[in-house]
């Protein structure tokens, strides 16, 4: 008999369950995440460099790990601020999931660890839609790539907590229009803070440090339209699923005997981890 | 490009649920409703779950991708609009920010069709919207 089934999950509620796990853990043991996200090329490397000199200098206990398709370059740039450093190679893999990240957290970042960067694979797509459990979403993008990224991209920008612009050095040469940018910003991710730096001349370092900190202090964050949802198909953002998220990710993993009738969204349940 | 990922965790939770189901011998279709704000590109899905299904109780199944356009609702004005692509997040009318996304984002199974031989499915707690 041919019967249509009423399943109502979200699809990618075991990565958000999982997240919320890792941020609600994280949490506890005072580690606040950072996840930066911009195109390749658009400097993370070289701005997370200097907020991890600053972060030394001001002796926070910070942490980074950086994510790549290939090459340990990135890792091998960011332990020169003397930190500890991860290099995660995803195999082709375009973005990391909250299940990976806690892979490889496990047994690697120390105890004391006050901020942990994660720099997410270059790519403004796929990293957009996975919640890793950070605190704080950055999304970069330098002054070469055009005014009209976030419009491009606009789930990344769209989501993002605070949004940096790198190699503004060389904004006047590529006639960097900073008012369209901002426009554009506006228009995605209305409210949200957009910081000017350059790693080059060290313009706007620290200022990614001082809103991680504060976020970490528990300092109100901006929230984004994107993520302030009135139906509730998918948690990110969503503080308010975080008691069922907690119980799902259990349950669900092991495929206990309830992935039917799910008319909250926010308790669907996802089992297995997604991988490509 | 994540729809292989978003492809397999699709199978996997179909897989799951038919699991729970005495008897599913093959699942016809999928039903999918994904926002034009969810990052995901409906062809490159279909494409990606066409070939993940291979060798599962999905192989041969239709994904069906129901596009759900991004609607946003003023807080303070509660004038509601369709934000398009590139979205428009702030109010066209007030210009305000305090502003709710209330469709769009969505990544879901919606229902999926299946086979299975157990007539008394009915009774038991499964919800069935219809028959087929």
């Amino acid at each position: 008999m041919c019967r249509v089934v009423d399943l109502q999950q979200a699809v990618l509620a075991k990565n958000d369950a999982t997240a919320h796990l890792l941020r609600t853990h994280l949490h506890t043991r005072g580690t606040t995440v950072v996840n930066l996200l911009s195109s390749p090329g658009s400097g993370k490397t070289a701005l997370l460099e200097g907020e991890l000199l600053r972060a030394r200098e001001r002796s926070v206990a910070v942490a980074a790990l950086s994510a790549d398709l290939a090459t340990e370059n990135d890792a091998t740039r960011l332990a020169r601020s003397g930190v500890p450093v991860k290099q995660v190679l995803t195999d082709g893999l375009c973005h990391l999931e909250a299940a990976m990240l806690a892979g490889h957290l496990d047994g690697w970042l120390p105890d004391d660890t006050r901020l942990l960067f994660v720099e997410n694979v270059g790519n403004l797509v796929c990293p957009a839609s996975y919640d890793l459990g950070e605190t704080l979403r950055v999304v970069l993008a330098s002054v070469t790539e055009g005014e009209d990224k976030p419009l491009k991209y606009p789930t990344a920008f769209g989501l993002a907590h605070l949004v940096m612009v790198t190699k503004t050095d060389i904004a006047e040469a590529v006639e960097f229009d900073e008012r369209a940018f901002r426009a554009n910003v506006e228009r995605v991710n209305p409210g949200v803070e957009v910081v000017l730096t350059s790693a080059r001349r060290g313009r706007g370092t620290g200022a990614l440090l001082d809103r991680a900190l504060a976020a970490a202090e528990g300092a109100p964050l901006h929230t984004p339209v994107m993520a302030r949802r009135a139906d509730a198909g998918h948690t990110h953002a969503h503080s308010g699923a975080a008691e069922s998220g907690h119980t799902h990710a259990h349950t669900g993993a092991e495929g206990a005997g309830h992935a039917h009738v799910h008319t909250d969204a926010a308790d669907a349940v996802a089992p297995a981890a997604p991988r490509s | 490009m994540h729809e292989m990922s978003v492809a397999l965790a699709v199978i996997d939770q179909v897989e799951t649920a038919a699991a729970q189901t005495p008897d599913v011998t093959a699942v016809r279709s999928v039903r999918l409703r994904v926002g034009e704000l969810a990052g995901v590109v409906p062809d490159s899905l279909a494409f990606c779950f066409e070939l993940a299904c291979a060798g599962t109780l999905l192989e041969g199944a239709e994904l069906v991708t129901e596009p759900v356009p991004g609607r946003a609702r003023c807080t303070p004005c509660a004038h509601e609009w369709a934000v398009g692509m590139p979205p428009s997040l702030t109010c066209p009318e007030c210009q305000g920010a305090d502003v709710e996304l209330i469709s769009g984002r969505e990544l879901r199974i919606a229902d999926v069709r299946w086979e299975d031989g157990d007539p008394t499915l009915a009774a038991t707690p499964v919800p069935i919207a219809e028959e087929c």
